[in-house]
């Protein structure tokens, strides 16, 4: 690494508000005596390749990229720690919806039926909600709206689309996230009262700094205690924890990322190694 | 809600929101009856909405709040009670830490003499969250734009606004001796081309004095809409008989163009109102008096009347500014010199614009009537001129003093 003296993190840039987060972060961090910098990153895969690989110190990774980051470092003999994560990451949950109007009572009536679903990488729009439908025995006709496939999800266009789809009677059901029902309504891609939520996912966790562990702790302790110490009440950094979404960040956890890693397999997205095997993913 | 400290010594409240449900607004009861509570505090939420839990662990989730089960009934009494709680929410520290570090924009009933930066578009006594953009207004000072009457000041020019489509009856006038109105279109034309500056002025520093100073620019955006109907009623009464103007004279732009330029709010109020303005006063009353048709009178006598508040104003902060800061009248003293000197070279009034007047003031072209004409024109020009020296005493400069600088103000009137 040519500047071994900071911190490196990666980060997906799915959106430009990515810039102004992570630069407003490493100027507070330099600032106050924290050596950082950052990477960007288009797609998620190559992120998770280069921390286990050691090019970067750190990631910033979705729940998905985790789960291939563990096996990476696994098939390598490293580990990969979850250091922290933001408060809005925990206990989230994704929802079936069905049109008010549908026949549908419970998931097994979905049988047969056409789910509108997000990008084929979104774990909270796609892996996620389509395992508990396939544990729960309910084999469906997927329609998939891929949106920004590399980002898993982090992009809300299929998401959105899949909504859509169902207003429109293309689709029986569509996953989300719990919380984008209510977005979907307020922003008007929903009419309101038009859908009803037919099933819910059990809880999970999304988003966590993920650490590879020949990172020096000499550069990681001080990182991760500083976004730690990072108050909601101070003015300066407000606006930077506002647009990535959070009030605090949380130490990070790892048992709520099961769901996922049952869909992982399930689906075969990724190999026990990490190895990418998804047949219709193309980041 | 009701709140009540709970067992464990954490507050509680309980909301129901009976089949309410978060696409239909029941995050503002929730909301509400959070703001009773401390951080900590615990909400007991009832409802019947089938969605109420989903709904409300994912609102928690991006307010910032913790969502727990319900306690199960302490009575043990088996089914629950049809108002039992279907969650918990557990108030977040978010709200709380937002409004740290919060201030007043000053106070409602009254203004500061500086005004921060911070404050920004802040309404006046709006409690502000910290961080935000810093606007820099750089008339700031209470000294620099403040009258004590500018809140009278702007509630009368705010009730004597009129509308140029009714308050003239546009059809009352009568075919004039072309060459009459041939001096009313000329008359017009330099109204118009004034009337522009006078907008254009007061438009400028709009957006430069601080918006603290609420009054100050509510009286000059009533100004500015004053100007703008002006210039619509003058135009049209030109073209009310004619398809084209009069002529624009190179002195006359030149002079106010050095109104336009004038950057300080200080100087361009002295400049524009307390001179410019004043002296306008007296030419629309003349106009009122020798107009040949009722249009030309009723406009003259309009924007006469808007004209005396914006004299009003100027003279009145200039007034406070003055009796606050000694140094003031040097330098008014000081932009009248300028003016003066860069206007030194150019013709002045606009030749036509003076013949028109004195025709006008004639009635008809005997040369006893044009005589006559020429003595009521000379009588405003000393009226113009009295009125200016009245204004500058009443800034505080001697008698003397005050009649050498009106006889430095320029010829264009304005």
């Amino acid at each position: 690494m040519s500047v071994p003296d900071a911190l490196l993190m990666g980060a997906v840039a799915y959106d430009p508000k990515v810039v102004t987060i992570w630069e407003g972060f490493r100027r507070r961090l330099n600032a106050t005596g924290v050596p950082f910098d950052y990477l960007l990153y288009s797609t998620y895969e190559r992120q998770v390749e280069d921390l286990v690989a050691e090019r970067i110190h750190a990631a910033w990774n979705s729940p998905l990229a985790w789960i291939r980051a563990e096996r990476l470092a696994a098939a390598a003999g490293r580990t990969v720690t979850a250091e922290l994560m933001r408060d809005t990451d925990r206990d989230l949950t994704s929802v079936v919806l069905v049109r008010a109007d549908s026949p549908a009572r419970t998931p097994a009536d979905l049988a047969g039926a056409t789910v509108a679903v997000g990008a084929v990488d979104s774990p909270q729009a796609t892996l996620i909600p389509l395992a508990h439908l396939a544990e729960a025995g309910v084999e469906v006709k997927v329609r998939r709206f891929d949106v920004g496939v590399g980002l898993h999800g982090d992009h809300i266009g299929g998401e959105r689309d899949a909504a859509r789809a169902l207003a429109a009677g293309e689709a029986d059901a569509a996953c989300v996230i719990d919380a984008n029902q209510l977005l979907f309504t307020r922003e008007g891609t929903l009419p309101p009262g038009s859908v009803r939520v037919l099933a819910q996912t059990e809880r999970y966790d999304h988003c966590n700094m993920t650490v590879v562990d020949t990172a020096p702790r000499s550069l990681v302790d001080p990182f991760i205690a500083a976004l730690r110490a990072m108050s909601y009440a101070d003015a300066a950094v407000r606006p930077l924890l506002d647009l990535e979404g959070l009030t605090s960040w949380e130490p990070g956890r790892t048992d709520r990322y099961a769901a996922l890693a049952r869909a992982v397999d399930r689906f075969g997205f990724y190999g026990a190694d990490g190895t990418v095997t998804a047949a219709e993913y193309r980041p | 809600m009701t709140p009540r400290p709970g067992g464990g010594g954490a507050a509680s409240g309980r909301v129901d929101l009976a089949g309410l449900g978060f696409t239909d607004g029941a995050d503002l009861l929730v909301r509400r009856a959070l703001a009773g509570l401390p951080p900590g505090g615990r909400l007991h939420v009832s409802g019947r909405h089938p969605e109420l839990r989903v709904h409300l662990g994912a609102w928690c989730r991006g307010a910032g709040h913790r969502l727990e089960d319900p306690e199960p009934d302490p009575g043990g009494s088996g089914a629950p009670p049809s108002d039992a709680a279907v969650a918990v929410v557990v108030k977040g520290r978010r709200d709380d830490d937002r409004w740290f570090g919060a201030v007043r924009a000053g106070s409602a009933h009254g203004v500061v003499d500086r005004p921060p930066g911070s404050w920004g578009l802040a309404a006046r006594g709006a409690l502000i969250e910290a961080g935000g953009p810093e606007v820099h207004f750089d008339v700031n000072e209470r000294e620099v734009v403040w009258a004590d009457a500018v809140a009278r000041m702007y509630a009368h020019a705010a009730s004597r606004q009129w509308d140029p489509a009714t308050a003239v009856d546009w059809s009352s006038a009568a075919g004039l001796d072309p060459e009459i109105e041939t001096a009313v279109v000329q008359l017009m034309t330099y109204l118009v081309e004034n009337e522009q500056a006078a907008l254009i002025v007061p438009a400028r520093f709009l957006g430069r004095i601080h918006p603290h100073f609420r009054e100050v620019v509510q009286l000059l955006s009533v100004q500015v809409a004053d100007e703008a109907r002006h210039m619509e009623v003058f135009n049209r009464r030109a073209l009310l008989h004619r398809d084209r103007l009069g002529t624009s004279s190179a002195g006359g732009r030149a002079s106010l163009l050095t109104l336009v330029e004038e950057t300080d709010f200080s100087m361009a109020s002295f400049l524009l109102s307390v001179l410019g303005e004043g002296s306008f006063v007296d030419l629309l009353a003349f106009l009122h008096t020798y107009a040949p048709d009722p249009v030309t009178r009723r406009i003259a006598w309009l924007a006469m009347q808007d004209e005396r508040r914006h004299v009003a104003f100027g003279v009145a902060h200039l007034q406070r500014q003055a009796e606050q800061d000694p140094a003031l009248l040097g330098r008014l003293r000081g932009a009248i010199e300028r003016r003066h000197d860069a206007l030194a070279d150019t013709a002045g009034l606009n030749d036509d614009v003076f013949a028109s007047l004195v025709v006008l003031a004639a009635g008809e072209w005997t040369p006893a009537a044009i005589a006559a004409g020429g003595e009521r024109v000379r009588r405003l020009q000393h009226a113009m001129d009295d009125g200016r020296r009245r204004r500058l005493v009443r800034l505080g400069f001697p008698l003397d003093e005050a009649a050498e600088l009106s006889a430095l103000h320029t010829r264009n009137f304005m």
